[in-house]
């Protein structure tokens, strides 16, 4: 069982945790990931570690609400307790000094890159984070992230807030601006990781996309989150989740996360019913 | 209970045929997760311990990897004290209730047995599993006595059964032992890899409940390697020994295209989602896939467990694909008869070349060749050969692979100083002892996919060495 002793919310569909997890929070290296159990029954699913305090041993989550799991992860409150923290998980974050680095979040990506943004900026680089969303509900973390970035750059599909467009339009006209991008590091939905890297291969820009293949131990032990690298079989909970987004198959992976879609929106609308009949 | 003591000459226990194990029917038990073996009942216990010819030299402990008194506990079944029995059984072997139900007897106790020769052998397995239930179903709680503290601590890496057994004999010399497991529910293969169906998970919790009881501490959700590192044992936590019984924990793929289409899973997923995470609960919250023709790939336990679980799960037609003959299948011989009684379908001597997927990209078939069997191989098997032109398909819908698993290196690669074989497997001494003083190891992470019976001789042994080696 793992104290929460923070809960926050940040946004309509994000909500940052602040766990007691003594362990994690001394293991933990930048861009490492937990494999957590909101409640007993929970499915495993894995969130990227944002933040830790070694002193007080706790670690931080920040969890857009998507589906079931995260859903019901909600109705835990500051003083109860997650079922299940496992982690630190995943190699630890490549991060060396580039010069300027374009840090990519779209949707939920954003909490994953956030902690490569903390930790690339320490190196001593210039950091230009590049948020990207559908709409102006789904920009999350930008006075976080913000707060640790030069340079800040919203753009939504709509226009509803920032500019409007798509993050590699963003991140096309920066590396035609003056200021030259040494690296991207980038973290969201699939196809964007795919156009970010169709469109830094060309460049020569290393890339650095994060994977979020479905996990289920997180361990190396089953295989489940195997993605092709390069031509080769890699399992993103222990060689990742961070890889060369030059080299990355985006397509299978896309289809691969589509696996069970029909029985997430399923349990999800069941349970989201439930829910706000709970709320009345 | 019968007290009457058993005096019945060698030629009645002759005349004695070997009992039946009554079991469900195989058609209604394919549709649920429900026990298929449902045990002995007392008097056909008794009958079937009556035809063990209490043998002067018995072979049958020679057959089995922890030397136990068979003839001894069988005698005091026969003689009605069941409870007397349990504990012999207990002296040798921590887990009766869970050996009685998995291990091979038919190549360990039982293919020794002297009755081999001219008829069949006593049914050591399920005598055993009869008393370890029967001493389960008691009320009576046999408390733990209390141990002297030696104030040494010992961590166990693994809740499978290597660690398990090695825990409950440290505690028991009265060592202060911890579990740490990496999932959130110990038991190791006992919980994630076995199904219901042959293994109740009720059993291994009652054993884990035990372990507790004798004051072994479980801390689950700690992967070591991760979250801890051996040497942080050791040096900051203060952990005298340790035993590593990470069990192998790698799946092997095929290495075949096709392989990374949507319905295609190791065993190892497969069976952690139906069994650790419960999904064939429809209330639990992790999804599996449930095929309609399901192709298993593999022959032995791994394989019997998933394509049984197929079944289960609803699939109009589940296959085991195997590219040897039946005679060369390594599965218990139990659960292979068991299979075909739930109308699996067996495709021997074939081999999957490629899976196919559909516009999709859903698994929608699998391209296999015939085989034949060939000269011997290292393993001593016939070496299967495939037979030019002999190409098929087998229209399917979920594939799961069975082939093996080798050495996962995620605690082994963060071990400086721990010696491996080639294969990633450590490599321990008589003891069990590896390369780093004060680290033992046992099971599968030492053997290479083994029994659950080996795993727990080894747990008792590396027990046995540290207690030496914390003694000097
Ligand atoms: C290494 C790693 C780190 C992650 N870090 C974070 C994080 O810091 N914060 C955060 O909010 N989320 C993170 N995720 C994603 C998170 O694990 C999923 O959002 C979560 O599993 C969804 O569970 P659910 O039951 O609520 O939704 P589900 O019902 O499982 O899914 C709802 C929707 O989310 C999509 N989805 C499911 N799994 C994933 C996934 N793994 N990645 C992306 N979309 C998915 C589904 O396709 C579906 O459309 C991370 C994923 C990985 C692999
Ligand atoms: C599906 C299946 C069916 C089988 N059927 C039979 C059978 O009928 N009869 C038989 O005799 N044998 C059978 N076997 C083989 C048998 O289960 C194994 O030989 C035995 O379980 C090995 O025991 P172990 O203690 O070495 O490891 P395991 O049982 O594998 O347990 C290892 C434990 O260590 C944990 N772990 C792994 N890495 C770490 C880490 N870094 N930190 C912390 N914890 C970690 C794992 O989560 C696991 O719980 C079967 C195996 C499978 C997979
Ligand atoms: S999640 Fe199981 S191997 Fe990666």
């Amino acid at each position: 069982m793992f104290e929460i002793v923070n809960k926050e919310t940040l946004g309509p569909n994000v909500t940052r945790y602040e766990i007691k997890a003594q362990r994690v929070a001394k293991s933990r290296l930048c861009g490492q990931f937990v494999i957590v159990r909101g409640l007993e029954h929970s499915e495993r699913i894995p969130l990227t570690i944002a933040d830790v305090n070694t002193e007080t041993g706790t670690i931080t989550l920040i969890v857009q609400t998507v589906g079931k799991s995260t859903l019901e992860m909600t109705t835990l409150q500051k003083g109860g307790y997650f079922a299940d923290v496992a982690g630190p998980l995943g190699q630890p974050s490549h991060i060396a000094k580039y010069g300027t680095v374009a840090v990519i979040g779209g949707g939920l990506g954003t909490a994953v890159v956030y902690p490569q943004a903390v930790a690339l900026r320490q190196a001593g680089n210039r950091i230009v984070s590049i948020i990207g969303a559908r709409t102006k509900e789904l920009v999350i973390l930008e006075q976080l992230l913000g707060s640790v970035s030069d340079q800040l750059i919203v753009i939504t599909d709509d226009g509803s807030s920032g500019k409007k467009g798509l993050v590699t339009d963003a991140l096309r006209e920066l590396t035609q601006s003056d200021n030259k991008v040494d690296a991207v590091y980038c973290a969201g939905p699939v196809i964007m990781m795919k156009a970010v890297a169709e469109l830094t291969r060309p460049m020569n820009i290393p890339t650095i996309v994060s994977l979020n293949p479905v996990m289920v131990d997180g361990t190396g032990m089953c295989g489940g989150c195997r993605v092709t690298i390069d031509g080769k079989r890699k399992f993103a909970c222990v060689d990742g989740p961070e890889f060369d987004g030059h080299k990355v198959d985006f397509n299978e992976l896309m289809d691969r996360l589509k696996t069970y879609k029909g029985h997430e929106g399923k349990k999800y609308e069941e349970h989201k019913c439930k829910l706000l009949q709970g709320n009345k | 209970m019968s007290s009457e003591p058993d005096k019945l000459t060698a030629k009645e226990r002759m005349a004695i045929p070997r009992q039946q194990m009554p079991q469900r029917d195989g058609i209604e038990r394919s549709r649920d997760f429900k026990e298929v073996n449902l045990g002995l009942a007392e008097q056909v216990a008794i009958r079937e311990a009556q035809r063990c010819l209490q043998c002067k030299n018995p072979k049958c402990v020679e057959g089995c990897p922890v030397g136990i008194d068979i003839p001894g506990f069988a005698k005091l079944i026969a003689d009605g004290d069941f409870l007397a029995a349990a504990e012999l059984v207990r002296k040798d072997n921590d887990l009766p209730a869970v050996t009685g139900r998995v291990c091979p007897q038919e190549i360990q106790c039982e293919a020794c047995c002297i009755r081999c020769k001219s008829d069949t052998p006593v049914a050591v397995g399920w005598l055993e599993r009869f008393v370890a239930d029967y001493q389960m179903g008691q009320s009576k709680k046999t408390k733990p006595t209390a141990v002297k503290k030696t104030g040494k601590k010992v961590a166990c890496i693994g809740s499978g059964p290597a660690g398990i057994t090695c825990a409950g004999q440290l505690a028991k010399l009265g060592y202060d032992v911890t579990i740490f497991e990496a999932f959130h529910k110990a038991g190791g293969v006992l919980v994630y890899g076995i199904p219901e169906f042959r293994m109740p998970k009720k059993i291994v919790d009652a054993e884990i409940r035990n372990l507790k009881a004798q004051g072994v501490d479980i801390e689950t959700n700690v992967i070591v390697g991760r979250t801890v590192t051996i040497p942080q044992l050791m040096n900051d936590e203060k952990f005298d020994a340790v035993f590593i019984a990470v069990g192998a924990g790698l799946p092997e793929f095929m290495n075949i295209p096709g392989e990374n289409f949507k319905g295609i899973y190791s065993a190892n997923e497969y069976l952690t989602r139906a069994n650790l995470m419960e999904a064939y609960n429809p209330e639990s919250d992790t999804p599996i896939i449930r095929g309609k023709r399901v192709c298993v790939i593999g022959g032995g336990n791994t394989a019997m467990d998933a394509v049984r679980t197929s079944k289960r799960l609803g699939a109009d037609e589940s296959i085991i694909v195997y590219r040897r003959s039946a005679k060369e299948m390594p599965a218990r011989v139990e659960e292979v008869h068991h299979a075909e009684e739930e109308t699996i379908r067996f495709e021997m001597l074939t081999a999957p070349v490629e899976v196919l997927g559909d516009k999709d990209g859903w698994v929608c078939g699998m391209r296999c060749i015939r085989m034949q069997l060939g000269e011997p191989d290292t393993s001593g098997r016939r070496r299967p050969v495939p037979i030019p032109g002999s190409e098929f398909v087998i229209d399917c819908d979920l594939v799961i692979v069975a082939i093996g698993i080798g050495a996962n290196p995620l605690l082994t690669k963060t071990t400086p100083g721990l010696k491996l074989n080639k294969w990633g497997y450590i490599e321990a001494d008589e003891n069990l002892m590896t390369s780093i003083p004060g680290v033992f190891a046992g099971g599968d992470i030492v053997r290479g996919a083994a029994t659950v019976i080996l795993a727990m001789g080894d747990g008792k042994k590396a027990a046995q060495n540290i207690h030496k080696y914390l003694s000097r």
